[in-house]
């Protein structure tokens, strides 16, 4: 408030004022608007941080059993892929925090990408921007506000997370270069996303596009990190290598961060230029004209029109991720040089369950992804209705349960199409790289099938939230991600299985590999026929919200 | 053709409709004016099915508009007061898509309004003003063969030379008999197109009738200029607002204590006389008054 104040009648003499007037004021609207939001966020990643490490000290209490588990993780190519390497043996730190280093930093990365997001694009397409704009603001003012929120955001939990991991009683060094390592993993991705979100001009594709950022560097640090020794020159193109690289307890070496710095100064300059050379609520690229008479011709085609772009999306990222996923299944081998490791392979079935084992652990993490396109394609259903959309398409003779059915319908075979492509995906890049048969195609598009129940559940679920309580719908989110901490954690935990259980993705068999039977399929697939239809039956007898 | 008897809806805690009556006779233009927030756009909501009313009974072409949306829809055409649309199709698609969506709409009439409303169907609605988001959804109403219009505010957002327009195109429906139920906030708008009107407060309904007969509810005021001032002009029942200067009269009449009231002044000695009937907006100000 003091701020506008205050240089009101300064800007007023220039004509066009400074372009960062009112950037205070915006940044304290947009923390007080988000003050629960990303308080429950910060300390979520914090406690997770803390309470992971709490659990991982105890099961490792000797320096031996710490250097047995590290040289297990080290030699075994789906956990490198997954997590990276424990570079320090010793370090109980490094050991401890090594699902959280690679994969947390990309978890913080996907975090941030939704919160700029949403400070940018978000508020410039709901047209509350606007009102903004005509106040006492700066031009560049609500961007630089959205990123020094995602540096205030990225510094609270680099703190925070820092202090979790004191009061665990790791060393002082190593913590604070975790705590770093997420800040800066925050940073990129919140530049990144500021960028994205000059380019396109809605949320959604916003999202999209920070998504697959995050995506890309997952996959081309998995891919650098499987190289023997140091990692391979992927690495250190990807953002969370960079991250992972600072390499807390197993060295701290604090210079990587600089990378990230440098990269967050290369990406902002070029968010402030494009914002700059662009109106607001437009993007970069002018609008070109459309059809003057339309070919939309009802109501499943106007749903189709309305999904296509996220799914067309989504195909291509399931299978170039699956391809690049697949081909490097047969590296496996490569890391199995020593003579104790090969006769310990041997003992768990031989290379060849390896290379399943890691299959099957990239097939579940299709299964993860893409229950989350479902559950982000049914937010359709929701963002019609609160726009209004939907009472001039209700005001026509579309019945109510046909829309939904529509978006419903899309969103479920979306699903199921994206599972079978990814397999498929999965099992021609290893083809094509091992020249090995085996997992042949169709057993992995059948591996990939097995996740599909679990995925349908969260769709299920986000219909019957839609149908009786369409304000909470956000919470599919936050329960999605709470179903992906149980399954990471849980055991670490040591939760009792019966709240490992509630997680659907708990059920879904890991492919090939595990013992396949139809009971949980059939439960379900069960379940989510009946969160459906429950959800459809609420739809159908209450008031359509804005 | 539209039936609402005592309504009521409620959000939480706030009542929006508390107990709204309504009648709007087939072939009639019909007014529902009433302040911000007194339930227009609830009882609209009401009419289409969007919204379940928790009490009372309402009926549109004689079914239940919760029950059976989409039978009525096909002979309804509804403009939203805050029109919304998708911010990638353009015009023509949204306008061609609504259209088929109705059942069918006769192109050369939708060319027609089109041209009328001086709408681009090429843009994309992401690129349109408010008023040009407003024309796609009348031009969507009009082109549609409907027995039934429910238009809320569908002017808020016109310049005045496309109002005239829309003006002109509910006259053309009038003549050929179609029912419109339009809430307005603009009175000329009202006085110059409506039949009859309903006058809703806080999710009550406070006046109902033809124009004619909500201004025999209200104060004519009178002006005159006399011979010698009357004594007891204000003890008159009905008659209110009474100023005496220099030998002329102003006050407020009731129409029933009208015929008192001129003879008094007549028994003064008339010089002149000047009589105004009540405005709609005097009867609007009367009722939107907080009191
Ligand atoms: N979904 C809702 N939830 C809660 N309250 C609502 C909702 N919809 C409407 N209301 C409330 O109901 C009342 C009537 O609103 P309504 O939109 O019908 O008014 P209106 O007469 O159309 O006003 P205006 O002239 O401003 O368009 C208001 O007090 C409003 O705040
Ligand atoms: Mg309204």
């Amino acid at each position: 408030m003091s701020t506008t104040m205050t240089q009101a009648p300064t800007s007023r003499g220039a004509v066009g004022g400074n372009a960062l007037t009112g950037t205070g004021d915006l940044l304290r609207f947009a923390l007080r608007r988000d003050r629960v939001l990303l308080t429950v966020w910060v300390l979520g990643l914090a406690v997770m941080v803390a309470s992971s490490v709490a659990a991982t000290a105890g099961l490792y209490t000797s320096e031996a059993a710490r250097i047995e588990a590290s040289e297990a993780i080290n030699s075994t190519a789906a956990l490198v892929a997954l997590y990276g390497k424990v570079y320090v043996p010793t370090s109980l730190g490094a050991l401890s925090l090594i699902k959280l280093t690679a994969f947390g930093a990309a978890i913080v990365g996907i975090v941030f990408v939704f919160l700029i997001a949403r400070h940018t694009r978000g508020e410039e397409e709901s047209g509350r921007l606007e009102l903004i704009a005509a106040g006492a603001v700066g031009r560049a003012a609500p961007l630089a506000a959205a990123l020094l929120y995602a540096s205030v955001g990225a510094l609270t939990l680099g703190l925070l997370t820092t202090v979790g991991l004191l009061v665990t009683g790791l060393d002082a060094p190593g913590s604070v270069a975790f705590g770093l390592s997420w800040a800066v993993s925050a940073l990129v991705f919140s530049a990144a996303t500021a960028v994205a979100a000059q380019l396109t001009v809605s949320r959604r594709v916003t999202i999209g596009l920070g998504l697959v950022a995050v995506g890309v560097a997952y996959v081309l640090r998995a891919v650098g990190d499987l190289a023997e020794g140091d990692p391979g020159w992927l690495s250190w193109l990807s953002p969370i290598g960079w991250s992972q690289q600072i390499r807390p307890f197993a060295g701290d070496r604090w210079w990587v961060a600089a990378i990230s710095l440098a990269a967050v100064v290369v990406l902002v300059p070029i968010a402030f230029t494009l914002r700059a050379h662009r109106d607001l609520g437009s993007g970069l690229l002018p609008d070109r004209p459309g059809p003057a008479v339309g070919r939309i011709h009802g109501i499943t085609g106007l749903a189709w029109r309305l999904q296509r772009g996220p799914l067309i999306a989504w195909t291509a990222a399931v299978v170039v991720m699956g391809f690049v996923l697949g081909s490097i299944a047969q590296n496996v081998s490569g890391l199995l040089d020593t003579e104790e490791m090969r006769e310990f392979i041997t003992m768990l079935g031989g290379e060849q369950a390896l290379v399943s084992a890691f299959i099957a652990a990239e097939v579940s993490i299709f299964g993860i992804m893409v229950a989350g396109y479902g559950i982000s394609a049914l937010f359709r259903l929701r963002q019609e209705e609160s726009s209004g959309r939907l009472d001039l398409l209700l005001s026509t003779s579309t019945h109510r349960l046909r829309w939904a059915w529509a978006h419903a319908a899309i969103a479920l075979l979306g699903v199921a199409m994206l599972l079978l492509l990814g397999g498929a995906a999965i099992a021609l890049g290893h083809l094509m790289a091992s020249g090995g048969e085996d997992p042949a195609v169709p057993e992995l598009v059948g591996a990939a099938a097995a996740h599909l129940p679990a995925a349908w559940v969260m769709s299920g679920i986000v219909i019957l939230l839609f149908g009786w309580l369409p304000r909470a719908m956000p919470a599919a989110w936050a329960l999605f991600a709470a179903f992906i901490v149980l399954g990471e954690f849980g055991q670490l935990w040591q939760l009792p299985t019966w709240v490992l259980d509630i997680s659907p993705c708990a059920h879904s068999p890991l492919l090939p590999g595990q013992e396949f039977t139809w009971g949980p399929m059939a439960a379900l697939t069960t379940v989510a026929a009946l969160l459906t239809i429950l959800g459809m039956a609420g739809w159908r007898r209450r008031d359509v919200q804005s | 053709m539209i039936t609402l008897q005592g309504v009521v809806k409620r959000f939480g805690s706030t009542t929006a409709l508390d107990g709204i009556d309504l009648t709007v006779e087939a072939g009639e233009v019909h007014a529902f004016l009433g302040p911000n927030g007194a339930g227009k756009t609830t009882t609209l909501r009401i009419l289409l099915g969007l919204l379940r009313a928790d009490a009372g009974r309402a009926s549109i072409l004689g079914h239940d508009p919760w029950h059976d949306a989409v039978a009525i829809h096909r002979r309804l055409s509804y403009v939203p007061g805050d029109v919304s649309l998708w911010p990638g199709l353009s015009g023509g698609e949204v306008l061609e898509l609504l259209g088929r969506l109705h059942g069918g709409v006769n192109p050369a009439r939708r060319a027609e309004l089109i041209e009328l409303f001086d709408l681009d169907p090429r843009k994309r609605t992401r690129t349109y003003s408010k008023g040009n988001r407003q024309k796609v959804a009348l031009v969507a109403a009009l082109a549609s063969d409907s027995d039934v219009y429910l238009l809320d505010e569908p002017t808020s957002g016109l310049d005045p030379i496309m109002e005239a327009n829309f003006r002109a195109c509910v006259h053309d429906l009038r003549a050929q008999g179609r029912t419109i139920l339009l809430s307005s906030h603009i009175l000329s708008e009202a006085e110059a197109l409506c039949d009859r009107v309903s006058i809703i407060k806080d999710g009550r309904t406070v006046e109902s009738g033809t124009l004619a007969e909500l201004r025999h509810l209200t104060r004519t005021s009178v002006s005159a200029r006399l011979h010698r001032v009357p004594a007891g002009l204000q003890e008159i029942p009905g008659v209110h607002d009474v100023t005496i200067s220099d030998g002329e009269v102003q006050a407020q009449v009731e129409n029933g204590a009208m015929p008192a009231f001129v003879s008094a002044l007549a028994e003064a000695g008339v010089v002149e006389l000047q009589s105004h009937p009540p405005t709609l907006e005097d009867l609007f100000l009367q009722h939107y008054a907080r009191t």
